[in-house]
């Protein structure tokens, strides 16, 4: 059915084109520049919008990080050029190696887990059984509720001493487990509750690419007598290939950056056992009396490269897919 | 004909239209950015969001600008994030008129050259208690003055104290506390509950131990500041301190306390009121010091501040809004508004304790602080407070010993601030 109309609008634009087409030839013979300005009056809002809030802050940024803002250098706008020499010190920095492996692990762990549970439930409600649109629904109450009620929400949970988490598990005899305190454990904590975060938008986005799949293959495939376990592997997974992976990648940029979850949570601590590349980046600008923007621009960047790269790889596999 | 030659010069328009729209949208916020505006709106920021425009502190603010004849538009932000829209504004040049600001951030925004000096905008400052005043002062100039102050103290259950046989009174040095910790936690309450979130908040509940053992901030890893942290992690250690304190802002350690579970609380002169309220009977002993005598607490509270301005003939109005808030009367007002304050003048204290003779401890508590910020340390002092909550955090966690997380703090505090 969605392929039928699918190429219902396919169609459409042959038909409208030389209808379209007919238009601008009075208008290009009244005189060109018109139409041009018109053209470039269109664009400027466009350009406009995009070099204030997108390329000027992006080179800003790049600025702050190869100047030494000390406070006093911010304020009278006359910074040091150190060149790379803020990369350095950061990568130099003790923290680096940590907050790298952290990032890492944070950003996989949690990408795994949304996607395979998104994906799991996306399949579950396909079906359409009685109440699977209020179940559906219950299952976006994650994204809608603010981060600071919902982090704070964990927090207190998984509270040592007094957490509901710790008194479920005492009553199965586990002792006292120090999610958020213990440097063992707060990745883990903060890994957790970023995934229940995540889960709806995996569901929404796969859900949404299940519909698309059209019916008849599937009863195709099980009049030759597929199961759904052949079914899944076969037809649901590698028909879901592009949405899965715009959802990853997506999820990746949107997990790679996460601040707020972490900071309510545990601020990256204890010490620096729950501090990725962005809390560390937000903790030098903005988490301590003595704002550093230099090194946080220069953390900045470095996470801006990362996604770019991810972003770079999956333009690739688009363009194999698409070329296959 | 006329239709299509029309439309695209319309639309080139409206396009123009909707970016002369966009920019100028622009300049007007730039212009609105500008300090105060006109002549008879001062701006004022204050790290006070908890009370609106139709709180008593807010008609207090505005009493002192009709005082002055101007009219003050009041932002509140959260002290954090103050710091942050000060040095903005101040790289914009579009500073308020006048910032109330928590006073270890003085010496870093006066380091940007971005604030006046008391000197020059006319304020005498000499009734001030030097030490209250201390953390305004950086390199012999004045740049502020406290409107009040505040520290922490020791709170305790009384119901819990009395059923374990423990006299508050008997409280007077570490040894004695952890006994009384003992006392508590054997009878089956929970012992003492502090903050040791990995912020500034962490720090200054630090403070009070790290000095009361005789440690200077300059030398973070002494034998002194040592035995402090590890008071900290033997009390978690012996389960006389929940461990989440690791993550206790003081708000959530006063949370804790007043479910009635715990015999002592670290806490500070803002929960006055909310103690005399608790369900159980609180009182009041000083934070002892390592081998007895009462610890140098730091002062907490916020300090008027007034930016430079581009137009200097502000400086006046200015100063009659800020003698307005400083005065003995005003610094007791102030008091009362907030119920936490102490006047950082001895005739102020003295009128606040006549008024109320049960902040006495506090005022007592007050004159005994020590400025986070003193010891010459000025913009210094941030650098290390991060290093020093970072240690914290790393020796309550486990994550590192005592002696390990410290020496780490020194290394960072040394590169830091060199």
């Amino acid at each position: 059915m969605t392929t039928t109309e699918a190429t219902a609008t396919a169609g459409a634009p042959p038909g409208v084109g030389p209808g379209a087409g007919r238009v601008p030839a009075p208008r290009r013979r009244r005189g060109p520049a018109a139409s041009q300005w018109a053209a470039a009056g269109f664009a400027t809002p466009l350009l406009v919008y995009l070099i204030l809030f997108y390329a000027y802050p992006l080179v800003r940024n790049i600025d702050l990080s190869v100047h030494d803002y000390t406070i006093r250098a911010f304020v009278q706008g006359n910074a040091e050029f150190v060149g790379f020499e803020k990369y350095a010190e950061v990568f130099s920095s003790a923290t680096f190696p940590t907050a790298l492996w952290n990032t890492a692990v944070f950003t996989v762990v949690s990408i795994v887990f949304q996607y395979a549970t998104g994906l799991a439930l996306a399949v579950f409600f396909r079906s359409g059984f009685r109440l699977s649109g209020l179940l559906r629904a219950m299952f976006l109450v994650p994204w809608l509720l603010p981060l600071i009620v919902s982090a704070s929400t964990w927090a207190w949970m998984l509270n040592s001493d007094n957490g509901i988490v710790n008194s479920v598990l005492a009553a199965f005899g586990v002792g006292q487990i120090n999610w958020l305190t213990s440097p063992g454990t707060a990745l883990l904590s903060v890994t957790i509750a970023n995934i229940w975060l995540g889960i709806p938008f995996n569901l929404v986005i796969l859900y949404s690419g299940l519909q698309n799949i059209p019916g008849e293959v599937y009863e195709a495939a099980s009049l030759d007598g597929a199961g759904p376990w052949k079914q899944f592997w076969s037809i649901t997974f590698p028909l879901l290939r592009p949405v899965s992976a715009i959802t990853i990648l997506l999820g990746l940029i949107y997990t790679l950056k996460v601040v707020d979850v972490i900071w309510i949570m545990t601020t990256g601590g204890p010490g620096d056992a729950s501090t990725t590349l962005a809390i560390w980046s937000y903790r030098e600008a903005f988490g301590t009396g003595q704002p550093d923007f230099s090194p946080a621009a220069a953390v900045g960047n470095l996470l801006i490269l990362i996604a770019l790269v991810f972003g770079f790889l999956h333009l690739q596999l688009q363009r194999r897919q698409e070329d296959s | 004909m006329h239709h299509p030659r029309r439309k695209p010069t319309t639309l080139a328009a409206v396009a123009a239209l909707a970016l002369v729209g966009v920019l100028g949208a622009c300049s007007s916020g730039a212009a609105a950015g500008e300090s105060g505006g006109d002549a008879s709106t001062y701006t004022w920021w204050d790290p006070y969001p908890q009370h609106d425009d139709a709180s008593d502190w807010a008609g207090r603010v505005q009493a002192c600008g009709e005082e002055a004849g101007v009219t003050i538009e009041r932002t509140a932000y959260d002290t954090t994030a103050l710091t942050n829209q000060a040095l903005l504004a101040a790289q914009e040049g579009t500073s308020p008129d006048v910032i109330l600001l928590d006073n270890p951030a003085v010496s870093t925004l006066s380091d940007t050259g971005m604030l006046t000096t008391v000197d020059e905008l006319g304020l005498d400052t000499s009734a001030i208690d030097e030490n209250l005043l201390a953390a305004g002062v950086v390199g012999g100039e004045t740049y502020g003055i406290p409107i009040g102050a505040n520290t922490l103290s020791l709170y305790y259950n009384a119901d819990i104290l009395t059923d374990a046989g423990v006299d508050p009174a008997s409280v007077t040095d570490w040894d004695s506390l952890t006994a009384a910790l003992k006392a508590v936690t054997g009878n089956g309450d929970k012992g003492i509950t502090f903050a040791g979130i990995g912020t500034e908040e962490g720090s200054f509940q630090f403070l009070p131990w790290f000095w009361g053992a005789g440690a200077d901030l300059r030398d973070l890893d002494s034998p002194e500041a040592v035995a402090a942290l590890e008071l900290w992690t033997g009390w978690l250690e012996e389960g006389y301190a929940p461990n989440s304190v690791i993550n206790n802002s003081q708000n959530t350690t006063w949370e804790e306390f007043l479910t009635g579970d715990f015999g002592f609380a670290v806490n500070g002169t803002w929960q006055v009121d909310s103690a005399a309220g608790a369900d159980f009977e609180t009182g009041v002993v000083q934070l002892p010091g390592r081998d007895g005598g009462v610890a140098q607490a730091p002062t907490g509270g916020e300090f008027i501040l007034a930016p430079v301005q581009e137009d200097t003939e502000r400086y006046d109005v200015t100063r009659q809004i800020v003698e307005c808030m400083t005065t003995p009367e005003g610094f007791v007002e102030t008091a009362n508004t907030f119920a936490y304050y102490v006047p950082p003048t001895a005739d102020g204290q003295a009128a606040l304790v006549e008024e109320k003779p049960e902040l006495e401890p506090w005022v007592e508590a007050v004159r005994n602080a020590k400025g986070r910020t003193s010891d010459d340390l000025g913009a210094d002092y941030p650098v290390i407070s991060e290093a020093l909550w970072t240690a914290v955090q790393n020796a309550l966690s486990g994550a590192a010993t005592a002696q390990e997380a410290l020496e780490t703090a020194q290394a960072d505090a040394e590169t830091g601030t060199s």
